[in-house]
């Protein structure tokens, strides 16, 4: 006769979160930051076709890290309920806060409601008039919410090293070349062998800006030379071994995502 | 979170339930079908768009249009805008029942900029042309009822598949039906004037200020023999929308070009009687 299974609540939110959290820090990084035309994602991510940043509307970004079927499908969903809400009211009318609030009330029930909870973390972003009025908005695996000021950093297994490089890296209102080696310099700071720096080349990021000197859509992406030349100059650290998958299978061990 | 059957409600999640369509009118048309461009009451005087042209000169294709909009025998409004960029690289022209017409362009405009985003790439210049015509052809009951929209589609290719950047025009029919035009082409009430005037002065040398002028003279000529087409309108510093595709985007031309074009014209028609 088999016993009743009987697990608490609360032992079942925390293998959940347990679940998500190792999941995501099988990837790598990315940092959102403010800087002085807008907001600049960087993403350190080896595939050109398989983006961690997109456009979601006409002053609206998004960056992911996790697993990639679960934040494109939520990316899908967020372009397709801002156009939905653009066309039947205005374009003026499309707001992040809104659409965070969707994935934050999306992922909290997934979380709660289903088996395997979403094993990502997602920044929703918007540019304003001025550098008062950005926005950015982070949502965890669990539906938590947060209105972050400067910047924030998510995914990988040293997020909290990168965040504490970044604090003394940013500085508010700083130029594109200054925020992106900011951000190319705090990626960069962990990974290499024995916890030494590495260099990140611009085959290995993926950057785009929400800038507010653009027309209408304000998202672009900087890609190839238009990129290279935006970075700093490569000053002799090696680069870390080969980067395997962004996010290896589950029956693969996490380890060190920079080890070969 | 749960309905009340106690199934699970994805959420936001709901809208990317069909992953496979980067079509914002076949998301539309399950997720808010009323949204969809449609009159089912068609009055009698709804008022209708008239006259657009559009010609070709090497490096991209220019578009312009009347701005008079008509109801029956009246004059509904003077400065309409029948003229608009698609996307970056496309412009699009409509003739027909106005409102119905003017939500079809902001749909396609969506459709557009959505596939986009979804994909991450252009769709290809034949790929827009299609895609506006399924669109006409959806419109097809309401066409039965008077309220047909009959667009004028052009744009440049930029699609790096093809590596070639050809401008092109396409007419449409009611019923959808695609047609790539050489040259130049016309639609509207006027377009039978405009199009005879374009024949004699078209020229496939001319530049973009040649090509400018000459489709400006044209809608000159529908306006002088078709009541439903506006012709610039001096007093009231009214003058056609003119727009510009190139490779390098799309434009409108401003209207201090445009006053020096038709006061040329005017002053050549005033030497002219007979022209």
């Amino acid at each position: 006769m088999s016993m009743p299974f009987y697990a608490s609540a609360e032992q079942i939110m925390r293998d959940r979160s347990e679940y998500a959290r190792k999941g995501i820090a099988r990837g790598r990084s990315v940092i959102v930051t403010t800087y002085a035309d807008g907001v600049l994602f960087v993403a350190e991510n080896a595939s050109f076709a398989l983006h961690k940043v997109s456009e979601i509307y006409d002053r609206i970004g998004f960056a992911a890290v996790g697993k990639y079927n679960e934040y494109e499908n939520l990316r899908v969903a967020g372009v397709r309920l801002a156009d939905l809400r653009g066309y039947s009211y205005d374009r003026r009318d499309v707001t992040a806060r809104a659409l965070a609030n969707a994935y934050a009330q999306t992922l909290g029930a997934i979380f709660t409601e289903q088996q395997k909870p979403f094993e990502v973390e997602i920044c929703v972003a918007e540019v304003g008039e001025t550098a008062d009025e950005d926005q950015l908005y982070r949502i965890s695996y669990d539906g938590t919410i947060v209105d972050e000021p400067d910047f924030l950093a998510m995914g990988g297994g040293q997020t909290e090293a990168i965040t504490n490089n970044m604090k003394e890296r940013f500085a508010a209102g700083a130029g594109l070349r200054e925020a992106l080696a900011a951000c190319v310099g705090a990626l960069s700071s962990v990974g290499g062998s024995n916890g030494a720096p590495r260099s990140l080349p611009a085959g290995q990021l993926e950057v785009a800006v929400l800038d507010r000197n653009r027309g209408t859509r304000k998202f672009r992406r900087y890609e190839g030379a238009a990129l290279t030349e935006l970075l700093p100059e490569a000053d002799g650290t090696p680069e870390a071994h080969p980067p395997g998958a962004d996010t290896p299978p589950h029956d693969q061990d996490a380890g060190d995502p920079s080890a070969p | 979170m749960s309905n009340p059957r106690g199934a699970f409600d994805p959420g936001l999640l709901r809208y990317a339930t069909e992953p496979g369509s980067s079509s914002f009118t076949d998301f539309l048309s399950s997720a808010a079908p009323g949204l969809l461009p449609g009159a089912t009451h068609p009055g009698p005087q709804a008022p209708h768009g008239t006259t657009i042209v559009a010609a070709l000169f090497a490096g991209g294709v220019v578009m312009a249009g009347d701005r008079r909009a008509t109801a029956g025998n009246l004059i509904a409004q003077r400065d309409i805008e029948k003229v608009y960029a698609a996307d970056d690289y496309t412009l699009i022209g409509i003739a027909g029942t106005a409102g119905l017409a003017i939500e079809i362009v902001r749909l396609y405009q969506v459709e557009l900029e959505h596939y986009e985003k979804i994909e991450g790439t252009q769709l290809t210049l034949d790929g827009k042309a299609n895609r506006l015509g399924s669109m006409i052809r959806g419109n097809l009951g309401q066409a039965m009822q008077g309220l047909a929209v009959v667009p004028l589609f052009a744009g440049v290719e930029v699609s790096d598949r093809a590596g070639e950047r050809v401008a092109k025009i396409y007419s449409y029919d009611v019923t959808g039906g695609r047609y790539p035009e050489q040259h130049y082409h016309s639609v509207g009430s006027g377009s039978l004037f405009a199009k005879g005037s374009l024949k004699k002065r078209w020229r496939p040398e001319l530049d973009r200020a040649g090509v400018i002028r000459v489709v400006v003279e044209a809608l000159y000529d529908a306006a002088d023999d078709d009541s439903a087409t506006g012709g610039p309108d001096v007093s009231r510093g009214i003058y056609p929308v003119v727009m510009v595709a190139t490779a390098a985007g799309t434009e409108r031309v401003g209207d201090d070009e445009l006053a020096g074009i038709v006061t040329d014209i005017i002053a050549d028609r005033t030497e002219h009687p007979g022209s």
